[in-house]
């Protein structure tokens, strides 16, 4: 029993950063129907971005919390312009091109972010992967059972995590329901064209649709990194795959699916772990992605829409 | 949705297929040149004035320090052999791809070598699963291919024109165990292993079967995969068992993060491990979360033979850090490869193969090399102990 509570607790943990992620897969392709495959690599960047940041403050001022701040303030503004530069450079070009165009392009941004970033030139970090440093320091927050060998750890930072990915995803609804900008990204995403005849900015808004998108990614990269305690220029790949399977698990393009997706992704992914074997979870989150394609093929919230002649 | 589904598939094709991209080729030094004797044929004199060797190793990916390390000892060796006037008459080139960490990126790189730039010698490489996929392919074509610092038994098993200048994992188990029993007095450990790994797996039989016939108790043994970066459930099932030692026999970027991990959870007892902790990266990721905890290595950097520290001398002013095993290895393996060349009555593939065989008493910087009937080399193995972000040498154990 306390074994389960255990697994619940660490599979919450990390679902949230999956749901944190997937978050901006959803977002890019609710207002223009691409699936954005550099989207992990923006958030090693800002795992990296960090990283750089957490260094320049020295030992002292990393974990105070104006020091975390700041480390999240960096990351995710600097990731923010990298989503706008992306967007800007490499996909606007190729709107009006077929879509698997603009998803080749994704691609390449994706293997010219993480392979670049295991060049050993200048400010790149080279491949190694490197202790993330220590900006939280790790702690008991609550214990079952015998202090020392406790049956059930909840760790500061787990909760930490968790409260930081509620406040951005609640934050994001906000947006996204009760603003007027998110009324014109709502727009954007039912019909661009139209929303321009209508005289809603549509650049504009697609623009910072993405740097909200990795700004987000920025902040769950780091999470992930308080989590695991390393980083490396690959991270990207393997888990921005993670979360695009917890997005369409979801219903990719919907909010509240990648939510739910990312959390039951990682939920899986601790399960198969704690009472199988680390080897397997791989497999059983891709077999868990098929499985609910199978049942809903649109995801689990996502609508099958009908094609219109 | 409908007209979507095809993209997304063939997004997924498309991105699986570029994750298995072809390496690019890095050639380094000069042009390769020689045009070796075909494999299978004797001796044709190659028709150029350049006798090129291949080297396969782990630029990048998870190993990356490892295959950097071996590429310089074997560059270093290659250059003083040059500048010694050569290898009958003529200079020596050496071609390095990268295997990306990964034993099929391992078997494409060797098929290249072989087939289009007919190197003399493969050296290569340091992951033990690597390795085993390019032992494969040399074994195939006739070329010799000498191993630096592979410990896991198979690799050389896989034929007679596969070599190795190390010790193989039974030996690096025993010695772990025989430490851990007579040395540091251990009665219940704990073990750690990577279940992805031949080496790691390798390791902990020896390691349980020593360590039990010597009236140790094994508590458990516990399992992760290379590339895991949460160790905290399998830390925990440990830590209940209270153990006065846990054996972790896994490469550097997992254990760096094992050790981190398990202080934090409040483990800390002594570590204890193989070859695959030695790397400078290792005190990077753990911080000061290893001291105290003890390795089995090929050699030890406070060796004071002059030969040793003649190298140490020469490869800080080439590379501007301290050589760890594998760069010792790698020049070995280039030098006993060098030297053999030099003694092949011709440069056909079985005549450098039994050159090398031939290998006894051949002094080299991580100890004394001579080889035996299975290709292996017999040599003691030293134990160094994890101490402010360095290593200081405890003990030789010779087999």
């Amino acid at each position: 029993m306390s074994q389960l509570l255990q697994h619940l607790i660490n599979g919450i943990a990390s679902g949230t950063i999956y749901a944190l992620i997937a978050l901006g897969y959803t977002m890019v392709y609710g207002v223009l129907k691409l699936i954005n495959f550099a989207h992990g690599d923006v958030m090693m960047v800002g795992v990296y971005m960090g990283y750089a940041t957490a260094f320049a403050l020295g030992r002292e001022a990393r974990g105070s919390l104006g020091g975390v701040l700041l480390i999240f303030l960096v990351a995710m503004g600097g990731c923010a312009l990298l989503g706008f530069l992306i967007e800007r450079f490499a996909y606007r070009p190729l709107r009006e091109k077929p879509r698997l165009t603009a998803l080749i392009t994704a691609i390449g941004i994706s293997f010219t972010l993480s392979y670049g970033f295991q060049l050993d030139i200048g400010f790149l970090p080279g491949s190694a992967p490197r202790a993330f440093p220590q900006i939280i320091k790790p702690a008991q927050w609550f214990t079952l059972g015998d202090p020392e060998f406790p049956d059930v750890v909840l760790w500061n930072w787990q909760v930490i995590s968790l409260v930081v990915a509620v406040g951005l995803m609640t934050g994001l609804q906000f947006l996204v329901y009760r603003t007027r900008f998110g009324r014109a990204m709502r727009a954007v995403s039912f019909d661009h064209r139209v929303a321009a005849l209508m005289g809603i900015p549509t650049d504009r808004v697609i623009s910072v649709t993405f740097m909200i998108g990795s700004a987000l990614a920025a902040g769950a990269g780091l999470l992930y990194a308080i989590k695991d305690t390393s980083v490396s220029p690959l991270m990207g790949l393997y888990v921005g795959l993670k979360a695009f399977v917890a997005a369409v698990i979801g219903g990719i393009g919907n909010v509240p699916g990648a939510m739910v997706g990312g959390l039951l992704l990682g939920l899986v992914e601790e399960f198969v772990v704690g009472y199988a074997a680390s080897t397997w979870r791989d497999a059983v989150a891709f077999g868990f992605l098929i499985l609910v394609l199978l049942v809903r093929p649109g995801g689990l919230f996502g609508r099958v829409a009908a094609e219109k002649v | 949705m409908r007209r979507l589904a095809p993209v997304l598939l063939a997004a997924f094709a498309l991105f699986s297929a570029a994750c298995e991209k072809k390496s690019q080729p890095q050639p380094s030094g000069e042009a390769p040149g020689g045009q070796a004797a075909q494999p299978g044929t004797t001796g044709t004199p190659p028709s150029s004035d350049s006798l090129l060797l291949g080297v396969v190793t782990s630029l990048t990916g998870a190993q990356a320090t490892f295959g950097v390390s071996t590429r310089n000892g074997v560059e270093m060796a290659i250059k003083e052999a040059n500048e010694a006037g050569g290898v009958k008459g003529k200079k020596l080139s050496v071609r390095v791809f990268d295997d990306q960490s990964k034993p099929e990126e391992a078997a494409q790189s060797v098929t290249r070598l072989i087939t289009q730039d007919k190197v003399l010698v493969i050296l290569g490489d340091v992951a033990s699963s690597n390795s085993l996929a390019m032992a494969e392919k040399a074994q195939a074509a006739g070329v010799p291919m000498i191993t630096p610092a592979s410990t896991n038994p198979a690799v050389t098993q896989k034929g007679d024109f596969i070599f190795r200048v190390c010790f193989i994992d039974p030996f690096q188990g025993f010695v772990m165990a025989k430490f851990a029993r007579e040395n540091l007095k251990l009665d219940r450990v704990a073990i750690l292993q990577d279940n992805k790994s031949a080496y790691s797996i390798g390791l902990t039989e020896v390691f349980t079967a020593k360590f039990k016939e010597m009236g140790g108790t094994l508590l458990a043994t516990e399992s992760y995969s290379q590339g895991d970066t949460d160790f905290r459930a399998q830390l925990t099932s440990i830590k209940k068992l209270k153990p006065q030692g846990i054996y972790v026999p896994g490469y550097y970027n997992d254990v760096g993060i094992i050790a981190r991990q398990a202080r934090e959870l409040g483990l800390t007892v002594p570590m204890m491990g193989g070859d695959g902790w030695d790397s400078e990266k290792l005190f990077e990721l753990a911080g000061d979360t290893l001291d105290g905890s003890y390795f089995s290595n090929h050699y030890s950097p406070q060796n004071p033979d002059p030969r040793v520290k003649n190298f140490i001398a020469n490869y800080k002013a080439a590379y501007k850090s301290v050589p760890d095993a594998l760069a010792a290895l790698g020049y070995d393996a280039a030098r006993v490869a060098i030297a053999a060349l030099e003694r092949s009555k011709d440069l056909s593939g079985p005549a450098i193969r039994d050159a090398i065989a031939q290998t006894q008493g051949f002094e080299g910087v991580a100890g004394k090399i001579s080889l035996d009937e299975q290709r292996n080399a017999v040599k003691s193995a030293a134990i160094l102990k994890v101490a402010n972000g360095t290593t200081e040498f405890v003990t030789t154990i010779n087999p």
